[in-house]
């Protein structure tokens, strides 16, 4: 089946469900009484959600063997960056309205904002050098640069963490997932220095 | 019984919101019709007398008012409150005054809601998470009820204590907060006029996810300070300690008045979403009430005071 042996279309219109949900509850009233905060969480938590599938590719291809996930990493981590910036649309638009008086004390006074914004700086070089042309430029170097990925997704567990008013359920998921991701990679890397 | 339970009431015969809204005028239109038939007049009146102090803002919706709730009790959600709340026992309920007083006494909560007339007050609520709802409440000030058990020379604040029961309360197999809930005011602002012990909402018998069957509202401050389903009021001499300051005593301190001027520590208070519009607006001292309650806090400092 064609499907089956190109996947990648079908995994592009499934990573725009997020954004179409919203459109969806938008328009048949289900975004509840306060639609601003439902959009700007919601936006961020799949933020979240698309860093952690990007993660996950790695370790799954050395637990599994099977090396055909890389192929959708770049797609699944633009993704995530695309609802990075549509979260911090929703902050600097619906929420703030582009009061910059607000937005620069809040960078300067609320660590989790700062945290959030450094989280989407550090993310944008990945962005901008995800081309073919950009990894042959940069060659080793390519790699390196996208180290970034791990204290970008950090501060973003540490952007939620920070926002929550008590109940840590939800950012304890995300984080323990980043842990378990980022602890295999650990695990990995002393295997093969054990190892060489 | 003063107010319906809801069981009680037909849909006929629930005002419509509409309506409602536009009361005065339908008030208007009935007197005049009562006074053109020559029927018993006030028969047809809701058996609550307009307060004093309320807001002449558009209130918002039931709906709005009754599914973006913050009650732990029932799940940390804003959805959760009207998910879980029917399994709460609103009957039979008792709430006991004690401590320092000369009349101690419990209250069986139907005799309570007899015993005091209620009044309709549209009050501005300030969450301290930076939303805002304006919200028709029916109830009877605090001070009625304090003054009645006769607080001796001791009683220099007063403890607000919440129901703990898991069963009925899933949110409290879960130690978010030390239950029960426990809020506190001093004297002097619990025998304020404006602090309100509510039954109602809409002309209604209170939703369980609002607080059922009784709360309080006390609309300088922040939400959270206006303990929900209420079974103790204790007369106390030291300062309580609430469930709040607990919990992080850096975030959250006894007054908890609403302050644009003073920040939580992680967010900025200086401005609000009212439930319903689009731009922020900014919030107002003691969210409105300075003149009311302002002198309660003649000569502290706000920021230790927080």
């Amino acid at each position: 089946m064609a499907w089956y042996r190109n996947p990648k279309p079908w995994l592009f219109l499934l990573c725009l469900y997020p954004l179409a949900r919203l459109f969806y509850l938008a328009a048949t009233d289900g975004l509840g009484v306060n639609p601003i905060e439902f959009i700007t969480r919601s936006l961020g938590t799949w933020t979240l959600t698309g860093l952690l599938l990007t993660l996950a590719i790695t370790p799954v291809r050395k637990l599994t063997g099977y090396t055909g996930l890389v192929r959708y990493r770049r797609l699944l981590g633009l993704f995530a960056f695309f609802y990075g910036v549509l979260h911090l649309l929703s902050y600097l638009w619906l929420d703030q309205f582009f009061d910059w008086a607000a937005i620069v004390k809040d960078l300067w006074q609320r660590p989790f904002i700062t945290f959030g914004m450094a989280a989407l700086l550090l993310l944008l070089p990945l962005a901008l050098t995800s081309t073919q042309a950009a990894m042959r430029r940069l060659g080793r170097n390519w790699q390196r640069v996208h180290w970034l990925i791990y204290p970008a997704a950090i501060a973003g567990v540490l952007h939620y963490g920070w926002l929550v008013k008590k109940d840590l359920t939800q950012p304890l998921i995300y984080g323990g997932i980043l842990t378990v991701l980022l602890g295999l990679r650990v695990f990995a890397f002393y295997q093969k220095t054990k190892a060489g | 019984m003063l107010i319906k339970r809801p069981a009680d009431i037909l849909p006929s015969e629930i005002t419509p919101e509409a309506v409602y809204r536009d009361r005065r005028r339908f008030i208007q239109g009935a007197a005049a019709l009562a006074a053109l038939t020559a029927l018993p007049a006030g028969a047809a009146l809701p058996p609550h007398k307009k307060g004093l102090y309320s807001t002449s803002e558009p209130p918002n919706s039931f709906k709005e008012i009754t599914t973006y709730n913050n009650f732990y009790e029932f799940g940390t959600d804003k959805a959760d409150p009207a998910a879980n709340a029917h399994r709460l026992q609103t009957r039979p309920w008792t709430v006991s005054i004690e401590g320092a007083c000369r009349k101690p006494k419990v209250w069986d909560i139907d005799a309570l809601i007899r015993a005091f007339p209620l009044e309709e007050r549209i009050y501005r609520l300030r969450c301290v998470e930076g939303w805002s709802m304006v919200i028709p409440w029916l109830g009877f000030p605090l001070a009625d009820l304090l003054k009645q058990v006769e607080p001796t020379g001791n009683a220099k604040y007063v403890e607000f204590v919440s129901l703990h029961d898991p069963k009925q309360m899933p949110g409290q197999r879960r130690a978010i907060l030390d239950w029960p809930y426990l809020e506190g005011l001093r004297l002097d602002e619990a025998l304020h006029p404006l602090t309100l012990l509510v039954v109602g909402l809409y002309g209604q018998e209170l939703p369980n996810q609002n607080g059922a069957p009784i709360r309080l509202v006390v609309p300088w401050k922040y939400g959270f300070k206006s303990a929900k389903s209420i079974v103790r009021i204790r007369l106390v001499e030291g300062q309580p300690v609430s469930s709040w300051m607990k919990a992080a005593p850096r975030e959250y301190g006894f007054y908890s008045n609403v302050n644009p001027e003073v920040d939580h520590p992680r967010w900025s208070q200086a401005k609000e979403r009212r439930i319903g519009e689009f731009l922020k607006r900014p919030t107002l001292m003691f969210n409105g009430y300075g003149e009311q309650v302002a002198h309660l806090y003649a000569g502290m400092d706000l920021r230790r005071h927080f």
